[in-house]
């Protein structure tokens, strides 16, 4: 079985112009959506107290809600999370309550309600300084991220390299949280963390299209750089597609099985993985082309050992 | 050129069967067991002594276990199911609490890993569950430092107003401000005398000059750095004494307490339900007395027959002798300001040094001066119960505030009496700043969904690989299998902690570990595709692709570290097994599939072609490919 038969090298960058343009307009749309709508943190960023429960039989939000209220909770969020007899109960941080015993008055208050006692499935609590923390912290794990990458690759490659995977990449990232932003997905901790694998990912699949830029610079002296960049890319298509594919079957398995908790860390990555195949293809080769890089730049005065074939 | 010399393949097989044995006891799930620990904070539990004890109550009793454990701060037996389980605890029960009303140990329920003893004793472990997956309740505390802070400089403050008068130096006054203490002073000379006082006594303060335009000359003291970060670490580790001695009751599995940051604990209590009681004990305080003992002849006696004199209370002393102590309370903890363990400045024996504020010397200076050779008790009363932490001797006056209890002490005792004044004195205030419970069913569903997504997800890459190059895709899956293999072995080993996003990371870890597999496959395609022979193929691919999963590897693991380094909770769950996918990942892509390949390729003289599925050649165009 063979999926790619392609005879020439695909003119990728005869559509740069075309592929940019897409891509800019996308990520200000990103941008937009973020800076207008906001991501819909999750309690962990925010502070506040989260509530799980489950009944044996579905109950009436209605009058959940009322009797949170009448205990002292007006502005709690009652919802139904993944079947109708799961709850799900969001209570804001505020200075004048006791932070230490909600889990245990909101519980008390729900056994209270008329209809059957609730099983209390989880609680989370975060205070508000540990939800700002955990931003910051976040912030920071992107921020080295993206220092570490870059160092790498301009040591391994050359800057301009490192400069586009950089914004190539930068660019899915705010891409999935536009994603994030435009339909008020819940932003939690493990989406966090899928954000920040998707990084050190679609980084990696630059990097497999990059070292075939290299090579070709090496090993074909006749070409120009639009034609070495449609070469490297033409041939490494199966592979990123198929690599892709393979990752994509294990996300897709964890968005079926894997429950309400790894919904959205699979869908970030599956967003994450789909910007990742064209980012690296469609958006950093054209920035290495816009930024000049050239044959001279691989091609060391010292000779370097070929590799026998026999 | 496809072979691989002999020591190069039996490394490999050896880190295999090192993965096989170290995934094993993942396999064989629990059995019930009973752990013993100690309920009482002034008893250490001695290990091998209560394993002896658990054996010969089970014998007694005619009951067969199936192991019995030890570790430091508990002892567990197996049994082959609950009925044991529960006759086996009644029994420990009784021969470890014969007064039940005042149990010296905690005998609980618990459950231990079911793999065989040998599997145990070269530390093959199951990997360590997170609460999400094994349900529990899992606290963040924080220590109240400024609090702490502030508590310290009033007894500071107390001190100096002593000292100035000890050393008749005339002042104008002490008082607290913020986070510094002001002496005022109506001259220059008498200032000047006040700071050599105070730098001949201790080194904590800082001490500057200021000068207003009142006519006051001001000394301005403040904690140094180093005295803060003494502080601050003692509150935390004596925060965290307390903490066990008082989660031991609970008899948690296994609990986990640690420091994280510079003031924060975190208390993880697997299995526990009942988060208001949980609550109760970690935010219960204890209290420290000091009463003088009753050593009236014949009284000790009496007590023990039964009849306790009026005014008395009968005790138990470390050691383990009665000691009939006075109900009178001579001082409490909030006068002790500090307790450390140190060492005699004469006799070099290891002791304690207790330190005072003000009024708490002066009242030991009374009493001591009255009752030189007679013998004092101190107390920590938890829960309305006391417990005689350590009953010294007194030599003579002591004054000045600063007591030494030394004698009959071991280094480690030292350390423990010092840490459990101090626990009974000036335990920082705690505040929980973060709570998450999970539910038990909740857990046991986690770990379904989880296990679900990897097998499932696994399953189609492996059918897919198969299809599409054949042999070289079976072998690559043995690769993805046998790296799935090293990573629970390691994750096993290591006893890092698997969270539900860690099986997520391990379900993508798999999914991006074929990529190293593909890049090889299809550049043995490729070089096939330029005529290459089958052989020389092989090795060209291999070659040629490594530079390439280096490059991409190394990428992703600095991802991954830096998620290591700022994650916390669940993303930190998630960066461990990331990483560690990555690694064995390269292992297993690279080794372990070219091992296999040489197997089956290596040794023969010809090969008519490789089993890689189809490789479609251009039929054109050789002339613009070189």
């Amino acid at each position: 079985m063979e999926f790619f038969r392609i005879k020439k090298d695909i003119p990728f960058m005869h559509h740069a112009l075309v592929f940019n343009v897409i891509s800019l307009i996308t990520f200000v749309l990103a941008v937009f959506f973020l800076a207008t709508r906001g991501l819909h943190l999750s309690v962990e960023f925010t502070g506040g107290t989260l509530v799980e429960v489950s009944y044996a039989e579905a109950p009436q939000l209605e009058p959940v809600r009322q009797a949170l209220a009448a205990s002292g909770y007006p502005d709690a969020q009652v919802q139904n999370f993944g079947s109708a007899r799961d709850l799900l109960i969001r209570l804001p941080n505020r200075d004048d309550l006791d932070t230490s015993r909600v889990s245990e008055t909101v519980m008390a208050t729900l056994k209270s309600v008329a209809g059957n006692a609730p099983e209390l499935r989880r609680v989370e609590f975060v205070g508000p300084q540990v939800g700002k923390e955990l931003a910051t912290d976040g912030a920071m794990a992107l921020l080295l991220v993206v220092l570490g990458i870059m160092i790498y690759l301009a040591l391994r490659f050359e800057w301009r390299f490192a400069v586009s995977a950089i914004i190539a990449n930068m660019h899915d990232v705010i891409i999935i949280l536009g994603f994030f932003a435009f339909f008020q997905w819940e932003f939690s901790l493990p989406v966090l963390a899928a954000v920040l694998a998707v990084l050190g990912y679609s980084v990696n699949e630059s990097v497999v299209v990059f070292d075939r830029v290299r090579e070709t610079f090496r090993k074909k002296r006749a070409m120009d750089t639009p034609a070495v960049l449609d070469h490297a890319i033409t041939s490494t298509i199966s592979r990123t597609v198929i690599t892709h594919g393979s990752t994509q079957i294990m996300v897709l398995s964890m968005l079926i099985f894997g429950g309400e908790t790894l919904y959205y860390f699979a869908l970030a990555l599956t967003i994450g993985i789909l910007f990742g195949i064209y980012s690296s293809v469609l958006v950093a080769s054209p920035l290495v082309m816009w930024l000049g890089v050239s044959r001279e730049q691989f091609v060391k005065p010292k000779k370097e050992k070929e590799e026998a074939v026999v | 050129m496809n072979r691989y010399p002999l020591w190069k393949n039996i490394l490999i097989g050896l880190v295999l069967l090192w993965g096989l044995i170290y995934t094993l006891p993942n396999f064989y799930g629990e059995v019930p067991a009973v752990q013993v620990s100690s309920a009482k904070a002034t008893l250490k539990l001695d290990p091998v002594a209560v394993t002896e004890r658990i054996g010969s109550a089970l014998r007694a009793a005619g009951i067969d276990h199936t192991g019995i454990f030890a570790d430091p701060g508990s002892v567990r037996a197996r049994f082959a199911d609950t009925e044991f389980q529960l006759r086996a605890k009644d029994a420990i029960e009784r021969a470890f609490n014969p007064d039940p009303a005042d149990p010296s140990y905690v005998v609980a329920l618990n459950l231990l890993s079911a793999s065989p003893n040998w599997l145990t004793s070269i530390h093959a472990l199951p990997m360590y569950l997170g609460l999400d997956l094994r349900g529990g309740v899992h606290f963040l505390l924080e220590v109240d430092m400024p609090g702490a802070l502030t508590k310290r400089l009033d007894a500071t403050t107390g001190d100096l107003r002593t000292l100035m008068r000890d050393k008749s130096v005339r002042h104008a006054g002490i008082s607290r401000e913020g986070s510094t203490v002001v002496i005022r002073f109506r001259d220059a000379a008498q200032r000047e005398a006040g700071r050599r006082a105070i730098q001949d006594t201790t080194a904590d303060l800082q001490l500057a000059e200021r000068d207003d335009a009142t006519d006051d000359l001001k000394l301005v003291a403040t904690l140094t750095p180093q005295a803060q970060q003494t502080m601050r670490d003692f509150a935390i580790k004596q925060n965290i004494t307390t903490l066990h001695n008082r989660i031991n009751e609970l008899g948690v599995a296994e609990p986990v307490i640690q420091q994280q940051g510079a003031e924060r604990i975190v208390v993880q209590l697997p299995g526990v339900q009942d988060v208001a009681k949980a609550k109760d004990i970690l935010g219960r305080t204890a209290t420290l007395e000091v009463r003088m003992v009753d050593d009236t002849p014949g009284a000790i006696e009496q007590a023990l027959a039964g009849s306790i004199p009026f005014g008395t209370e009968l005790y138990t002393e470390r050691g383990g002798s009665p000691l009939l102590v006075k109900k009178q309370v001579v001082l409490t903890g909030d006068r002790l300001t500090d307790a450390q363990p140190g060492f005699d400045g004469q006799t070099n024996e290891p002791a304690v040094h207790l330190t005072l504020d003000a009024a708490g010397a002066r009242i030991f200076r009374d009493v001591t001066r009255e009752s030189v050779g007679k013998r004092m008790a101190i107390l920590l009363i938890e829960k309305g119960k006391g417990e005689v932490v350590t009953a010294p001797v007194i030599r003579s006056e002591i004054g000045g505030g600063r007591v030494q209890i030394s004698g009959r002490m071991t280094t480690a005792e030292a350390n423990d009496v010092a840490l459990l004044l101090r626990a009974g004195s000036l335990a920082a205030p705690m505040e929980i700043i973060e709570e998450r419970t999970v539910g038990p069913s909740l857990g046991a569903e986690n770990i379904a969904k989880g296990f679900n997504s990897t097998l499932w997800g696994f399953l189609a890459i492996v059918a897919f690989m198969c299809a599409y190059y054949l042999l070289f895709g079976l072998v690559s899956s043995v690769a993805l299998a046998a790296n799935l293999l090293l990573l629970v072995a390691l994750l096993s080993l290591l006893q890092a902690t698997l969270t539900l996003p860690g099986i997520a990371a391990m379900a993508l870890t798999l999914g991006m570990a074929i990529d190293a597999n593909v890049l090889i496959n299809e550049r043995i395609r490729e070089e096939l595709r330029n005529g290459a022979s089958p052989q020389a193929a092989i090795a060209a691919g291999y070659d040629r692709a490594f530079d390439t999963i280096l490059d991409s590897n190394i990428t992703t693991l600095i991802a991954g570290i830096a998620l290591l380094v700022f994650g916390s909770g669940p993303v930190r769950g998630f960066a461990v097994v990331h990483c560690l996918g990555i690694l064995t990942s390269m292992f297993s892509a690279i080794l372990v599939s070219r091992m296999l390949i040489n197997f089956i390729y290596g040794r023969r003289r010809k090969i008519d072609g490789l089993s890689i599925g189809t490789v479609w050649k251009p039929a054109a165009d050789t002339a613009a490919k070189r």
